[in-house]
């Protein structure tokens, strides 16, 4: 009970948004769930293509509507699209963690990592560890 | 507002969600959405009448829009587009909910909590839902030609079975002759019919084919187009010959691991490479000679080049997979020369997979010895006196050290990926980690690449034994055939598109596209981006590049990707 000693019910769940990728990382995303490997039911997923297909701004927007962090479930390299997806992904984190840090947000909110499509254990030690990190931090700002 | 009429169904699949969510209450929790005017449960969404009532309530309560929340997309996107489109309803106005994968098999322990997570999702299906359109398939006439680049057994194979099945075939060889490097060899395994013969057969055959051309100093130069329709460019000789082709097939082999000078002594005379060794077989009649004096002993070192043992900068990390039953078939062509000849392998690890166990047997039973050497203390070759001395630490017999004396060393290197990357920069496809072309997926989706109509075939993909690069060249074939066939082909329309207002033409985007699928055009009295939708693969590489917000991929719009984070966000603040 970190957050300044509520009953459980309060106890403050981090909210997790996680950008998935269609034909990879959102399989290891459901090969966690088919083996039954529990991780915070706080985390949801918004499949895409690609990972460097995600807009800094959206990140902003979930951080600033409702969520507490923001996960990039990147490729890897068995990203269908191009190769060096990895690296694209990784500039575009950079990018928006400074677009973060212009509005006053921590920029460990957001945190990527690649999940290949069985990364089913690897998924959910990164959601239970994130979840912790981002609970240290407390909720993220509301919209402004 | 919306004036979307949706359809939810939340699926009970059996138990497999609705033990662990209450889908009663999240359809009494997404009943009262903006736009949802059917919502129910069901207990297998996939099943027939369940399909049936909901292509009757399409039709009877007019639908625009539908919700399926059951299993993953994997599994049924493609069952409920169909019965969208059974309905009259267009498939690309369906969203599916991933409930059990993403949900209740993965929250098992916390069945209120997935209860909630389950209204957020279905929530932000629909409101995907609400800012989907009417999409349609673009449909593509095939051209019934095909072009194989490489010449080797593989494509010269791939050719053949292509004039088989009625499709006209050019085939493109770089070098002088076609026949790669089968053409080169002698006895191979298991028929033991030389190489040069098999291929001399393939070539007359395909001599006597009206259907097939063959061009040898020939390079794909250029390709435009899109799968059923490529435009490529060949340069032969001094010239250039432009051809309309259906579908590409890649067969351009590998090219062999050299040592680096020095690497268990190469470059002093007498330690040879796999290829070397097996020319000096083929060139042989009698008892092995080298360079005048009769061979005695050989001593071969296994893995060289492989598995991260190179003194090259950047080593092949993976096993080269022919090299070990390459070696073993070596070591027995070479005892039937010369019978009474010593040979020593040093291994690592022995790959002789499936039937080509049978030549390990055959070698050990023609008196090969067998020697295993541990990666941190590789064998030490010298020479002295002429012969050479070749030292290793046993680990068959627990780290004994052992010299033996021989008058060859053969170093049993591997296959690598093809030097020239220039073919890479006209076809633009992936290569995995090793170098070799990377196909989609080695179960669900061989010898296919991301750039549909290309496929890759033999050695061009992965070491891989002639055997081998057979089958999968007929495997790219009856993909080819198969699409080519048909007559035309559809894409998805899920393709990025430019919101021209917003475009001012920075160009900034162009770069990020892996297919070059961007292209600038003249919109009115300014210039825009354009989508050339053929060739885009809907990435979405290109969206956040774009400083203006011009760019988005249809079905993962920016309104739409802001909508589904409202719907599930918004509740928590």
């Amino acid at each position: 009970m970190e957050q300044g000693g509520g009953t459980a019910a309060q106890e403050f769940r981090p909210e997790i948004l996680v950008f998935s990728t269609a034909t990879i990382s959102d399989i290891g995303v459901d090969l966690a769930g088919s083996s039954h490997l529990h991780y915070p039911p706080t985390a949801v997923a918004i499949p895409l293509p690609c990972s460097s297909g995600v807009r800094p701004d959206w990140v902003l927007y979930a951080l600033t509507h409702g969520f507490d962090g923001v996960f990039i479930a990147a490729d890897g390299t068995d990203c269908p699209f191009v190769p060096d997806c990895t690296d694209r992904t990784a500039k575009l984190v950079g990018r928006t963690q400074d677009l973060l840090r212009e509005h006053g947000i921590p920029p460990q909110r957001l945190k990527m990592a690649a999940i290949c499509s069985v990364c089913a254990e690897s998924f959910q030690k990164h959601m239970k560890y994130f979840f912790e990190e981002i609970k240290k931090l407390g909720p993220s700002t509301k919209a402004g | 507002m919306s004036a979307r009429r949706i359809g939810v169904y939340i699926c009970y699949c059996g138990g497999n969600i609705s033990d662990y969510v209450d889908c009663e209450k999240v359809r009494n929790a997404i009943a009262g959405e903006e736009g949802v005017v059917v919502a129910k449960t069901t207990m297998f969404a996939c099943s027939d009448a369940s399909q049936q009532e909901i292509i009757e309530d399409i039709q009877q309560q007019k639908l625009d829009g539908m919700v399926v929340a059951s299993c993953s997309p994997t599994l049924h996107l493609f069952t409920f587009r169909g019965v969208a489109n059974r309905a009259g309803l267009n498939p690309y106005l369906y969203v599916q909910v991933n409930l059990r994968e993403q949900c209740s098999w993965a929250h098992t322990d916390v069945p209120a909590q997935a209860t909630e997570k389950a209204v957020h999702l279905v929530r932000a299906g629909i409101a995907k839902a609400r800012l989907t359109e009417s999409l349609d398939k673009i449909r593509i006439d095939t051209v019934p030609r095909a072009l194989v680049v490489g010449g080797g057994i593989a494509g010269l194979r791939a050719a053949l079975a292509l004039s088989d099945l009625g499709i006209s075939v050019f085939v493109a060889e770089k070098s002088e002759k076609v026949g790669g490097w089968v053409a080169e060899m002698g006895r191979m395994y298991p028929h033991e019919r030389r190489g040069s013969d098999l291929i001399a057969k393939l070539v007359e055959e395909i001599g006597a084919r009206e259907n097939i051309k063959v061009f040898t100093h020939a390079e794909l130069t250029a390709k435009s187009g899109s799968v059923g329709d490529f435009s490529v460019q060949l340069s032969v000789a001094d010239q250039t010959i432009p051809l309309n082709v259906g579908t590409i097939v890649v067969t351009t082999g590998f090219g062999s691991y050299e040592p680096a000078p020095g690497e268990f002594g190469y470059g002093t005379e007498g330690v040879l490479t796999l290829p070397e060794f097996k020319r000096l077989l083929d060139e042989s009649k009698g008892p092995l000679v080298y360079r005048g004096k009769p061979v005695n002993s050989i001593v071969y070192v296994y893995c060289v080049g492989s598995r991260g043992s190179s003194k090259k900068e950047k080593p092949n990390t993976y096993c080269s997979r022919y090299c070990c039953n390459a070696a073993m078939h070596a070591s027995s062509v070479a005892h039937d020369l010369s019978p009474s000849l010593h040979q020593f392998h040093l291994f690592r690890d022995i790959r002789t997979y499936g039937k080509y166990e049978l030549l390990y047997e055959e070698a050990r039973s023609k008196g090969a010895v067998f020697l295993k050497f541990d990666e941190q203390q590789p064998p030490e070759v010298e020479k002295v006196d002429g012969h050479f001395r070749v030292q290793l630490k046993d680990q068959l017999t627990f780290g004994d050290e052992i010299q033996i004396e021989s008058d060859l060393v053969v170093l049993v290197t591997g296959m690598e990926a093809r030097a020239d990357k220039s073919l890479n920069d006209v076809l633009k496809l992936p290569l995995g980690l090793d170098n070799f072309f990377k196909e989609i997926h080695p179960k669900l989706r061989p010898v296919e690449t991301v750039i549909d109509g290309v496929f890759i075939a033999g050695a061009a993909q992965a070491p891989r034994n002639s055997a081998e690069s057979v089958a999968s060249a007929l495997a790219a074939t009856a993909k080819s055939a198969a699409l080519l066939k048909k007559g035309y082909v559809e894409l998805e329309p899920l393709v990025a598109v430019v919101d021209t207002e917003a475009c001012t033409w920075c160009s900034e985007c162009v770069c990020t596209c892996p297919y070059a699928a961007i292209e600038k055009v003249t919109a009115g009295s300014k210039e825009v981006a354009q989508i050339n939708s053929a060739l885009c693969k809907g990435c979405g590489c290109c969206v956040p590049a774009c400083p203006k917000g011009a760019l988005g991929v249809k079905g993962y719009t920016d309104r739409q990707i802001r909508a589904m984070i409202d719907a599930m966000g918004a509740s928590h603040e």
